[in-house]
């Protein structure tokens, strides 16, 4: 099986600040982590790997720093490390993001899975993957608690607003996990030295044959700020049984 | 300008939206701006005492589109709440709302959409479209959309919806922002979409100025639900389809808490301590016929079970009236509860951040404050 993983490296909190000049998100100083759900993608590709032999391409877009992500997952168990990254990538929304991640999958060719976490921890939007199935025309499923792999095709566990559906789709298919779905494993030391003696593949716009108008965000950011509180309410005053009186007038109205 | 009135049950003396004073008491208020109106009626206790009246006549085309999403053929609570908010910017924009209704018989469910705002409803009925499946739903919704071009398409912040949404956002190729908290359109008629980043840390707004249509995901449980009385227009499709690729082999449901009816919602936090006072808790819930929830904190000490916890990655909740106990007031927590009628709050810590989202505020160690009220609710 070719199975490919798209992660994503985010800051390692979510208690960020934003710089009321530009307002624009504070990442300086904050160390960077891979994304959790995708590290969870992450080890169910290494789960198949173990019951049926397995190449994983491990692949993101990001600033050159994103390399340390490629490593710590390759430190996990992955084969292959690919590095999207160029200035044009710079600020993509979901729309071109899935357009850079589907150029590089084309260009790797053949693969069976795709494997995605369920959101980024950063945005928060959970689009890219069904974007990206859709720029790969395959179908997709999302919200994955289970993967088996049969012949020529998945059974899934699918979380649904009741529960959950067990699907099935035929191979090649995108599918989004849970952070339910697996415990993400710790990197082995033989896992770590691979990672750092292993040559990433890198591609830009030009390797990748993109243009300006694939990656032109179809969303704007108009601004960011801090969600304000509505102020403090009204302190009730007096003694124990004063204050719980009070509440249970207003709760017997 | 419209006069709008705090109503008598209001439980405190005056509230405050937006920089806008309302007094218990007052005959009533003059709001001019319509977004300071909306925030101001989202509030359960406050009504209107005089609309302005003005009689538009309505565009055709550049609809407003809310995906109609049904669960075992009754439509969703999250495509009321749509059409409420759709109504507002519909008004703003002078042009029709139509539902999209995907399904294998579309029953009277084109009634109850009616009846919350629609004035158009494209019922698209197939028998393989009796379920949802990916394939299916963005076929039949995106060969709609390129036919009719509404202006603005809003799916309900859901699984199935976010899982749709994007899958018809890149086949037309337009931009989609996720899980909005709040819509309006600005001057130039173009939709801000305010969404929460960096688990609700952040919020961030958001415009697609030159795709159209412009597309959002909403999350539930944040908009109000309007009943309506309009006499609407069905128009009927039959899709050509094939069966979908993924099969649904089973169906499984588990047990999950529904707190959307709840009028009343009583939460515990880290500061019930104890089991104990999860008990507490339960019996107040129990004597008030009121809803149960949780701040994390209490569902990872095992004190609530994690389906009813509210936040972030939990659920969203607009109760009339919501009970904060031992709860701190994380912005995870709040983003879940913050749109409910009136909030009490009960911490021991006086600089509690959950004060600042409450509308009463009462300092006291649960052990002792719960079996108070408890005597007190019981007289």
């Amino acid at each position: 099986m070719n199975i490919i993983v798209c992660i994503k490296q985010v800051p390692k909190t979510t208690n960020v600040k934003i710089d009321l000049k530009t307002g624009r998100i504070i990442r300086e100083g904050i160390p960077s982590i891979i994304n959790p759900d995708d590290k969870n993608a992450m080890e169910e590709a290494i789960k198949i790997k173990e019951l049926i032999p397995s190449k994983i391409t491990v692949i993101t877009m990001g600033p050159p720093q994103a390399e340390e992500a490629l490593r710590e997952a390759i430190a996990m168990g992955a084969d292959e490390g690919i590095l999207l990254s160029d200035i044009m990538f710079a600020g993509s929304d979901s729309w071109s993001t899935s357009n850079v991640l589907a150029s590089a999958i084309k260009k790797i060719g053949a693969y069976d899975l795709i494997l995605c976490g369920r959101q980024a921890i950063d945005g928060d939007t959970a689009q890219v993957p069904p974007e990206l199935a859709e720029s790969l025309g395959i179908p997709q499923i999302t919200y994955a608690q289970k993967i088996e792999i049969l012949s020529g095709k998945v059974k899934v566990e699918k979380e649904t607003e009741e529960g959950y559906n067990i699907v099935e789709a035929p191979l090649p298919v995108l599918i989004t996990c849970n952070s339910n779905i697996n415990n993400p494993r710790y990197p082995t030391l033989i896992g770590l030295n691979n990672a750092f003696e292993k040559d990433l593949i890198r591609w830009n716009a030009k390797d990748l044959n993109i243009s300006k108008e694939d990656v032109e965000s179809l969303t704007y950011v108009k601004k960011t700020f801090k969600p304000a509180a509505k102020g403090k309410g009204t302190m009730l005053k007096g003694s124990m049984q004063e204050m719980a009186n009070e509440l249970a007038k207003i709760l017997k109205k | 300008m419209t006069k709008v009135k705090l109503q008598d049950n209001y439980p405190g003396f005056s509230l405050t939206i937006s920089g806008v004073v309302l007094n218990k008491g007052d005959d009533f208020t003059d709001i001019d701006d319509s977004t300071e109106l909306d925030r101001a009626l989202s509030n359960d206790y406050v009504v209107i005492y005089e609309k302005k009246e003005e009689t538009k006549e309505i565009k055709e085309g550049n609809e407003i589109w809310v995906y109609a999403e049904t669960h075992n053929a009754i439509i969703s609570k999250v495509t009321l709440e749509l059409l409420g908010k759709a109504q507002i910017l519909a008004d703003k924009l002078n042009v029709k709302i139509a539902c999209v209704l995907v399904c294998d018989k579309k029953e009277n469910l084109p009634e109850v959409l009616f009846n919350h705002g629609a004035d158009i409803v494209y019922a698209i009925e197939h028998p393989l479209l009796k379920k949802y499946s990916t394939d299916l739903y963005t076929k039949v919704i995106t060969d709609l959309i390129k036919k009719q071009s509404p202006q603005i398409v809003m799916c309900g912040g859901t699984l199935n919806g976010r899982d749709l949404a994007p899958r018809i956002a890149k086949r037309i190729n337009t931009g989609l922002t996720a899980d909005c908290t709040e819509l309006d359109v600005d001057e130039d008629g173009i939709l801000v979409q305010t969404k929460p980043a960096f688990g609700d840390n952040v919020m961030a707004e958001i415009t697609c100025p030159v795709k159209r249509p412009q597309m959002t995901t909403v999350r539930p449980g944040v908009f109000k639900i309007h009943k309506n009385t309009k006499k609407g227009k069905i128009i009927n499709i039959r899709p050509d389809i094939k069966g979908s690729i993924v099969k649904i082999i089973e169906e499984i449901k588990t047990d999950r808490t529904n707190l959307d009816g709840s009028e009343i919602i009583i939460a515990g936090g880290r500061g019930l301590c104890n089991s104990a006072n999860a008990k507490l808790l339960e019996e107040i819930s129990s004597l008030l016929g009121a809803g149960i929830g949780a701040s994390r904190a209490a569902v990872d000490a095992g004190w609530i079970t994690k389906d009813k916890q509210i936040g972030q990655t939990g659920l969203t909740v607009q109760p009339r009236l919501y009970i904060a106990c031992g709860i701190s007031g994380a912005i995870q927590h709040v983003t879940g509860m913050q749109n409910s009628g009136f909030i009490v709050a009960v911490n021991k810590d006086p600089n509690a951040l959950i004060f600042q989202s409450a509308d009463y505020c009462i300092v006291a160690d649960l052990s002792q404050f719960l079996p108070a009220l408890i005597s007190k609710l019981k007289k």
